[in-house]
C-alpha cells in the first residue's frame, strides 16, 4: 500500500508530515511520560527541575486504606463487569451475525448507542434511577451502569471476529448432525475465542478507567478512579501520579500478557484494531 | 438463515435487550418524568409541574453555560479534526505497513490510560509555576497565566479527542481507492488538490462522524473544564455536577441534561446527514 507514485514523492512535504506525526505523538504522550516521571520525584508541587529521586507518593498510596479498599471496588466491579458484559456482547453480536427480524436496527441501535451519551448524562440518569428502585450507593450500582457502557464494546469486538467465520461453517455441522447447540459450542465459541478474551480484557479496561458514572452512583464504595478525582479536587495530588502510573502498568502488562496467550497474530490484530 | 423464533435464538438476542431496556432506555426515560417532580423540604416528590423547566430556562446563568459548552465543544471539534488529519494522513499513505501497525498500537494506547492522570498532568504544564512557564523563563518570558483559560479547556478536550479522532480518520483514509488518487496524479493533479478534491471527499462520512466524536465527548466532559478551564465560565456538565452533587435539585438537573440529550440528537442528526449528502 506504501507504493506511491514517483512524480509525488516530494522529500521536503513527506519530512515535514512525518516529523509532524512525530510532534504529535509527543503530544499524545506528554502527559503520560510526565506522570510517570513526576511519580518518583520528591517536590510536593512537580515542575522542572527535578526534584530528588523519592518514592515517597508510592508509599504515601499504599498506606493510605481508602486507596486499597478502592483498588479491591475498582478490581471486583471490573471482573464482574468484564464477564458480563461480554456474555451480553457475544449474545448481541451472534443475533446480528445469524438474524435478520423487524426493529434489527432498534436492537442494534440498544446494543451500541450507550457509550455515545455522554457520562454526565449517564451518571444522573442511572442515579435517580437506580436511588429510586434502592439500589444506588453500592458497588452493585456500578457494576450495572458499567455493562450499559462496556457490553457495547465486546459486542463490536466479537462482532468483527465473527464477520470473518466462514458462514457455511455453522450449516456445515448441522448437516454434520450437530444440533444448535452442539454447533455453538464446538464451533462458534471455539473460532471466537481469541475475541471473548480479547472482549474480557477491553471492557476491565473500560470500568477500569471509568470515574464520572461510578462517582454519581457509587456513595461511600468508591472505585480507585473516584478516589483519584477526589486526589484532584483535594491538594494532595502528587499521589495521582503514582495511583496512575501503577494503573497503567497494571494495564498494559495485562494487555500485553493478552497478546502473547492468545498468540495467533490476525486475532490479535483484530483485537488491536477496535 | 433462522428466521423462525426459537428459545436458542432468544438465550442470545435476549440478555442485552433486557438489559439496556432496563439500565439504559428505562433511565433516560425516567429522567423526563423526573424533570417535572418538585422539591419540598429538601425532598422529592413525583409531581406534574414545569417549575424546573421555566425556573432552568429562566436563568441568564444556563444560557450562558450553554453557549459556552456549544462553542467550547464545536471549536474542540474543528481544532482536534484540523491537528490530527495531517497525522492520519500521513500513517495512511506515507508510512510503511509494518510503520504503520506500530503507529495505530501506539495511537490506542492512550484509551488504557487515565484520562484524570493525563489531565492532572496538564496542570503540571500549565500552572503559574509549571514545565511550560519555567521554559519560558529560560528565554526572559512570562510567566503566563495559562492555567484556568477556555485554551486550557479546549487542551483537555483535544487530549480526550485526539487519539480517537485520528484512528477514525485514519480508518476512513485506509479504505480509499487508491486507484482515484492516482488517476488524479496522472492527470497531474498536484499534491494538495488531490487531498482536498479526491482524498477529503471520498473519507467525507468519516471524517465527519471523527469530528461528530469529538463534539459529543467534549460537550459532556466536566473535567476539562473544572480542572484545566478553573470552572469559569461554567459548562452544562458542569452545572448538572453541581446540581446534583449538591442538594437534592436532581429535577433541575435532569432538565439540563435532557436539553443536552437533544442537542446531541440535532447535531448528530445535521452532521450525519451532511455527511451522507449527495450520497446513494
Amino acid at each position: 500500500m506504501s507504493t506511491e507514485n514517483p512524480a509525488n514523492r516530494n522529500p521536503v512535504v513527506n519530512g515535514a508530515l512525518k516529523l509532524y506525526v512525530v510532534l504529535a505523538y509527543l503530544f499524545v504522550f506528554a502527559p503520560i511520560l510526565a506522570s510517570f516521571v513526576f511519580s518518583f520525584n520528591a517536590d510536593r508541587f512537580p515542575s522542572i527541575p527535578l526534584g530528588g529521586f523519592s518514592t515517597e507518593w508510592y508509599r504515601a498510596v499504599a498506606s493510605d486504606p481508602l486507596v486499597w479498599e478502592g483498588l479491591r471496588n475498582t478490581l471486583l466491579v471490573g471482573v464482574v463487569v468484564s464477564v458480563i458484559s461480554t456474555v451480553l456482547g457475544f449474545g448481541a453480536a451472534y443475533t446480528d451475525y445469524r438474524y435478520n427480524f423487524l426493529g434489527k436496527q432498534i436492537y442494534l441501535a440498544l446494543a451500541l448507542l450507550p457509550p455515545t451519551i455522554p457520562v454526565v448524562i449517564m451518571g444522573l440518569a442511572m442515579l435517580a434511577f437506580l436511588s429510586r428502585v434502592n439500589l444506588s450507593g453500592d458497588a452493585l450500582a456500578v457494576i450495572i451502569a458499567h455493562v450499559v457502557i462496556c457490553s457495547p464494546f465486546a459486542m463490536a469486538v466479537i462482532r468483527l471476529r465473527l464477520s470473518q467465520m466462514d458462514p457455511s461453517l455453522e450449516p456445515a455441522a448441522w448437516n454434520l448432525g450437530a444440533s444448535e447447540w452442539a454447533a455453538m459450542r464446538h464451533v462458534v465459541i471455539p473460532f471466537c475465542r481469541p475475541a471473548i478474551l480479547g472482549a474480557l480484557f477491553v471492557t476491565m479496561a473500560v470500568s477500569f478507567d471509568e470515574f464520572a458514572i461510578a462517582w454519581f452512583v457509587s456513595g461511600l464504595n468508591e472505585t480507585l478512579p473516584v478516589k483519584v478525582l477526589g486526589f484532584l479536587q483535594g491538594q494532595v495530588s502528587p499521589r495521582i501520579n503514582a495511583i496512575g502510573s501503577f494503573v497503567f502498568v497494571t494495564t498494559m502488562t495485562l494487555l500485553i500478557l493478552a497478546q502473547l496467550l492468545l498468540g495467533r497474530p490476525d486475532a490479535t490484530k483484530k483485537e488491536n484494531a477496535s | 438463515m433462522g428466521r423462525r423464533i426459537s428459545a436458542y435464538g432468544l438465550t442470545f438476542s435476549l440478555p442485552m435487550l433486557i438489559w439496556q431496556l432496563l439500565f439504559f432506555v428505562f433511565p433516560l426515560v425516567f429522567l423526563i418524568a423526573l424533570s417535572f417532580w418538585t422539591v419540598r423540604n429538601f425532598r422529592m416528590q413525583p409531581d406534574f409541574d414545569t417549575v424546573n423547566w421555566t425556573t432552568m430556562y429562566g436563568r441568564a446563568i444556563f444560557w450562558q453555560a450553554y453557549g459556552t459548552t456549544l462553542a467550547l465543544a464545536a471549536g474542540a471539534a474543528v481544532l482536534t479534526s484540523l491537528l490530527a488529519f495531517p497525522v492520519a494522513y500521513a500513517i495512511s499513505f506515507k508510512l510503511s505497513d509494518r510503520a504503520r501497525r506500530w503507529a495505530i498500537m501506539l495511537m490506542v494506547i492512550p484509551f488504557f490510560t487515565s484520562y484524570l492522570v493525563r489531565i492532572y498532568s496538564w496542570q503540571v504544564f500549565l500552572s503559574d509555576a509549571g514545565i511550560i512557564n519555567v521554559m519560558l523563563g529560560w528565554i526572559g518570558l512570562g510567566p503566563y497565566g495559562l492555567l484556568n483559560t477556555p485554551g486550557a479547556t479546549l487542551l483537555g478536550f483535544v487530549t480526550l479527542a485526539f487519539p480517537l479522532v485520528v484512528l477514525l480518520q485514519l480508518f476512513s483514509l485506509i479504505f480509499i481507492d487508491r486507484t482515484l488518487i492516482e488517476a488524479a496524479h496522472n492527470m497531474r493533479c498536484g499534491r494538495l488538490r488531490t487531498v482536498f478534491a479526491v482524498v477529503i471527499p471520498s473519507a467525507r462520512v468519516g471524517l465527519v462522524i471523527a469530528a461528530l466524536f469529538a463534539f459529543i465527548l467534549s460537550f459532556g466532559d466536566f473535567v476539562s473544564p473544572i480542572y484545566l478551564g478553573g470552572g469559569d465560565p461554567t459548562t452544562l456538565s458542569i452545572l448538572i455536577t453541581d446540581t446534583t452533587k449538591s442538594g437534592q435539585q436532581w429535577p433541575r438537573a435532569a432538565v439540563i441534561a435532557l436539553t443536552m440529550i437533544v442537542t446531541l440528537m440535532a447535531v448528530a442528526f445535521l452532521s450525519i446527514r451532511f455527511a451522507y449528502r449527495g450520497r446513494k
